[in-house]
């Protein structure tokens, strides 16, 4: 098979963890005009918690559950105890507040779990699948990573577009003082996005964690992605966040294949300087989002 | 009384000298104690003055020009790189690296300042925080140039003859940083004072105000951070004298986080809150480890408690007191001059404001 069209199956798979945590990012942004920017140490700490469960005992799917649940927790809590009273505060202020919960996180998971590199288990092969004689350097690990990203959407898509609760949300982000009129509890909607970014970010965690390997700092760069891709679609879009993660996972897959997976880093921060140079609201945004 | 009084606000009232009198002062005072105490406590005070000197360039940025930058522990690495390599071929002078530091972070800036003065908020937080975990990557991918993960070492630098052939060189390098970190407090706060210093605050608190009044809003942004990353520069050479390696694990968004953990609680803005927030980001791991070896601590809890706290005070700042030590200092003595009745009509009333300008450092 050729390299080319192996980098661009591996960069499907990265992207769509990547689209997820770009996914998180907007929908917290959305919601509360907050880049969550400890969204990445949140689900690198539900990840240690779901690997937790899984060295008692537990078996994958129930660490699965774990991970997913304690996301969806730690984004009630996060969002009522300490974004909450900040609502009102300065942007630079509640930027610092985020970075404070990263630096927290990323103290308390090695103190908690111990601050050795550990292994994170996948519950299918991470083999290539065989096509006749031929390796397909898509695993069926992949595959169940494709799907699940991909059902998470399909399940947002529905409970924005087609649910009344979905509806109050959609208003509340785009017009707080109105939905509050018209008897919405916005607060509730507030905390709800939250909750759900996160339960997708925790998703994020323990997709990419078999191949990253945990450590307390994992997610960071999965956050960098997750961030490019989402100025790349525009911070306001979901779709544009989805294919955003997408474009990235696929441009770092070929950065890493062809120059060096030390370099996709760098390669992200090219890109995001790009776009926030050439089109800083991003390829698919609907409003003007920077202020003067 | 009065007019004596009067005079001697007159002789101290110029910035310059005021500022210079308050650096020698400082400079005396604190050569005096370097000579009191021991290695130790010197290594640490030198860790106290290189914080200060990165933290103030940063509280330059985000506290008097609204520019977040989350990529200061970086610009540190260029500084502490460009130390390294150059002492690694050649035999030069601290003053001399020291400067060709400054001049490279500088240029960095340049470059990096020309697109973040582009960005607002959280767009340049973002890719500030991109900066950060992205460049300590190139230290591993170029190993031949900058000794991947291992780093490159750095030779110490050897106290002048005439101190004295027995003169602890952890005492020069302490005066080294500490004489660094005056000159860059006498420096910054002079500007700060000048009228460049009130074109940074008026572009961090109104843009378009700004630009009316005849700034030039984004070379006002583009300067802020080249003296910024300058500042972060200078830090970062001093701390690879200091740590005696250069390594990319010492300069990850950790860092990066610290520098504004410390200028958060010196109050943003302020440049005497730097220095608070350096003594704080010092005396915290010497407390914690302290602690943690009396109480039989294990050490995965013990290396991390300080990032934990640090953690916890950014939240804990930001949702109850965002003046920081420096803000509550200013209270206190505003409360007590209110009540001793000294009070003049042109102090400012106890209680800061966010959008103040800036404390007089």
């Amino acid at each position: 098979m050729s390299r080319f069209l192996v980098l661009t199956l591996n960069g499907l798979t990265q992207g769509a963890i990547y689209a997820a945590m770009a996914l998180a990012l907007v929908l917290i942004w959305r919601a509360t005009k907050v880049i969550n920017f400890a969204q990445g140490a949140m689900a690198m700490f539900t990840t240690y918690l779901a690997l937790f469960a899984i060295d008692h005992g537990a078996p994958y799917w129930l660490g699965f559950v774990v991970a997913l649940l304690s996301g969806l927790v730690l984004g009630v809590i996060v969002e009522r105890v300490i974004v909450r009273p900040v609502e009102s505060a300065p942007p630079l202020n509640v930027v610092i507040l985020t970075l404070g919960l990263l630096l927290f996180f990323e103290a308390l998971a090695p103190m908690l779990f111990g601050g050795q590199i550990r292994s994170f288990p996948a519950p299918f092969s991470i083999v290539g699948l065989r096509l006749g004689n031929s390796q397909v350097a898509f695993s069926p690990f992949d595959a169940f990573t494709l799907g699940s990203v991909v059902a998470v959407m399909i399940l947002l898509l529905v409970l924005f577009q087609k649910t009344n609760l979905g509806l109050r949300m959609r208003a509340s982000a785009f017009n707080p003082e109105v939905s509050r009129l018209l008897g919405i509890r916005v607060g509730r909607m507030l905390t709800l996005g939250w909750a759900l970014a996160s339960l997708v970010g925790a998703l994020a965690g323990v997709l990419i964690a078999p191949s990253f390997l945990l450590y307390p700092t994992f997610m960071d760069q999965v956050l960098v992605y997750g961030f490019t891709g989402a100025v790349l679609g525009g911070l306001d879009s979901a779709m544009g966040a989805v294919i955003g993660g997408l474009l990235i996972g696929f441009a770092l897959g070929y950065v890493g294949g062809y120059l060096g997976s030390d370099l996709e880093t760098v390669g992200a921060l090219v890109i995001l300087i790009v776009v926030l140079m050439v089109r800083p609201r991003g390829l698919f945004s609907l409003q003007r989002l920077r202020e003067v | 009384m009065v007019t004596a009084n009067l005079r001697l606000g007159r002789l101290i009232r110029p910035t310059l000298s005021r500022h210079l009198l308050l650096a020698l002062g400082a400079a005396v005072v604190l050569v005096a104690i370097s000579a009191q105490i021991g290695a130790y406590d010197d290594y640490n005070l030198t860790a106290v003055a290189i914080f200060a000197v990165a933290a103030a360039g940063l509280t330059l940025l985000t506290g008097l020009n609204g520019q977040l930058s989350l990529g200061h522990g970086a610009l540190m690495a260029v500084g502490a790189y460009t130390a390294s390599l150059l002492l690694r071929d050649h035999q030069l002078p601290v003053v001399v690296v020291l400067l060709i530091a400054v001049l490279t972070t500088g240029i960095i800036g340049i470059v990096f300042g020309y697109a973040a003065a582009r960005l607002r908020g959280p767009y340049l937080a973002g890719a500030t925080l991109t900066l950060a975990v992205a460049l300590p990557q190139l230290a591993t991918r170029y190993k031949s140039i900058f000794g991947g993960d291992a780093g490159l070492t750095v030779p110490p630098s050897a106290p002048p003859v005439w101190l004295g052939a027995d003169f602890p060189p952890e005492r020069w390098l302490a005066w080294i940083a500490l004489a660094a970190a005056v000159v860059t407090m006498v420096l910054l706060a002079n500007l700060l004072h000048s009228s460049v210093g009130r074109s940074f605050i008026a572009v961090r608190d109104n843009e378009a105000a700004a630009a009316l009044a005849g700034i030039d809003v984004a070379r006002t942004q583009v300067l802020a951070f080249v003296i910024s990353a300058a500042c972060a520069g200078l830090a970062g050479a001093l701390f690879g004298y200091w740590s005696g390696v250069t390594a990319p694990a010492g300069f990850g968004l950790g860092l990066s986080l610290q520098l504004i953990t410390a200028i958060v609680i010196g109050g943003l803005g302020s440049l005497a809150g730097a220095i608070w927030g350096s003594i704080v980001l010092v005396f915290v791991p010497a407390l914690t480890s302290g602690m943690a070896s009396s109480l039989n601590v294990p050490s995965s809890v013990a290396n991390n408690l300080p990032l934990a706290i640090y953690g916890a005070i950014l939240v804990i700042a930001m949702l109850v007191a965002p003046h920081g030590i420096q803000g509550a200092l200013k209270r206190l003595l505003a409360l007590a001059r209110a009540r001793w009745g000294h009070s003049s009509a042109s102090e400012k009333k106890g209680v800061m404001d966010w959008d103040d300008p800036a404390p007089n450092p």
